[in-house]
């Protein structure tokens, strides 16, 4: 039963190449064994959204995968945001509108906001509302991660 | 602080398989579903309680790697989704006409967006949590659920399926292969409301209504609630005030309070039973009241 197995991810375009037991969840193995800790772990059951990361383009919280699952799949994590020493428009978002305080929230709605808006660039602002709300934050009180995302928004679709 | 040693809540080991067609996933749930073998698709709630260690099985079953159980399809006004269809790809525009508007006014109501890109229908119909939406809309629109095995492929009738909280006609050695849905005729009116304290939270109650209208009457009215009672059903009591009447606020009322009078709804420790009756009142007006 605690067989392990080789797995294959590919993370921020890199290539792992791991061993892990079957019941890895796929957030523990992009942490602990890949090394990639901007991932957070809040809750472990699916409710809180630190973990979320993106499988395929698709936000999705990677406590409620196991990683052997992931195997020959690629995934982006908040490390692959930045080009160089130039942030995502996204992460320049936040620190702009105050979108953070503590931090600990921050990279799953990073990959949460750019996740959704890669694919559907005109949400509206009902929309935008009801997605964050997959996340939670106990700081901010939302206001400025709102605020963050709508600006984000508008810079992700004017052309680099 | 890796592996096997790592000392915070995690899931018991288990034996893992991921079988790539559906012969193959059928042989090792004969073999493996008797000795606390379990299918996993979506895994958005078989993993949570794992991680609670609430459900800790020997052997899990991914079928995520059968291509064959990803699709949705339209045959004879019945639509059939496949095991391994997500809830997400049920939200654009799949699946045409009035059930797919239908599906769309629903799906937006389960749990969160980075969930539902995981979580399966037939996964939530097979789980039967009496607060699942989609056990609701099957329950509503007479759906079947394709339960398949070696022995071969039974079709079961919603009304037949859902057996209490997460318990259903389904053998252990059976895989839920697809859910049916007959597609509603154009022009049909639908409704949906549920309550949940935050949004993205289980339902507490929930009230799905469709119906016709000719020469300005009601017919064929649907009526179905969820998570009020331990499965979610059809209520033939509060359909009865609503067939061939004239839509109003009156007519509307009466089979509300014909819902709540005839449900036996669960208590738990932040709901009384009489709170869910008084909500089912109240959704199922305001699901007849915004059908459209």
């Amino acid at each position: 039963m605690n067989a392990r197995r080789e797995i294959n991810l590919t993370i921020n375009e890199t290539h792992y190449a791991v061993t892990v037991e079957a019941r890895r969840t796929l957030v523990d193995v992009i942490r602990d064994d890949c090394g990639l800790t901007g991932t957070h772990i809040g809750c472990e059951h699916g409710v809180c959204g630190a973990c979320t990361i993106l499988l395929d383009g698709e936000p999705m919280r990677s406590c409620l995968m196991f990683a052997v699952q992931a195997h020959g799949r690629s995934l982006r994590t908040v490390e692959g945001l930045q080009r160089g020493e130039r942030l995502h428009a996204m992460q320049e978002a936040f620190m702009r509108h105050h979108g953070l305080q503590c931090g600990f929230c921050t990279p799953g709605f990073l990959m949460l906001a750019v996740g959704v808006l890669e694919k559907r660039p005109d949400l509206s602002d009902e929309e935008l509302i009801d997605i964050l709300s997959s996340n939670l934050c106990r700081c901010t009180g939302y206001e400025n991660i709102i605020k963050a995302v709508r600006a984000a928004a508008v810079k992700m679709k004017a052309p680099a | 602080m890796c592996g096997a040693d790592y000392p915070s809540m995690k899931p018991a080991p288990f034996n893992y398989y991921a079988p790539t067609s559906l012969d193959e996933a059928v042989a090792l749930l004969a073999e493996l579903g008797p000795r606390d073998g379990r299918i996993l698709a979506g895994g958005q709630s078989l993993v949570p309680t794992m991680a609670f260690r609430i459900a800790r099985p020997a052997h899990l079953i991914d079928i995520n790697g059968i291509a064959e159980l990803a699709t949705v399809t339209v045959k004879d006004d019945v639509l059939s989704i496949g095991a391994c269809v997500r809830h997400a790809a049920l939200e654009a525009d799949t699946v045409p006409g009035t059930t797919g508007a239908l599906l769309r006014k629903v799906v937006r109501n389960i749990g969160h967006y980075p969930i539902r890109t995981r979580g399966t229908f037939c996964g939530s119909v097979a789980n039967a949590d009496p607060a699942s939406e989609w056990c609701c809309l099957m329950a509503a629109l007479d759906g079947v659920v394709l339960a398949h095995s070696q022995r071969g492929t039974r079709r079961v009738a919603a009304a037949d399926f859902f057996r209490g909280v997460m318990a259903t006609a389904l053998e252990e050695d059976e895989l839920v292969v697809a859910a049916e849905l007959p597609l509603l005729r154009e022009g049909t009116a639908t409704g949906f409301v549920e309550f949940s304290r935050r949004k993205g939270d289980f339902a507490i109650a929930m009230a799905l209504v469709t119906y016709r209208l000719e020469s300005g009457s009601i017919v064929e009215p649907r009526v179905a609630i969820g998570g009020a009672e331990p499965q979610a059903r059809r209520l033939l009591e509060a359909e009865a005030e609503l067939d061939g009447q004239m839509p109003s606020r009156a007519a509307f009322s009466r089979a509300a309070d014909a819902a709540a009078s005839a449900i036996d709804p669960m208590e738990d420790i932040n709901n009384t039973a009489g709170y869910r009756r008084k909500l089912v009142q109240t959704l199922l007006q305001r699901a007849l009241e915004t059908a459209a």
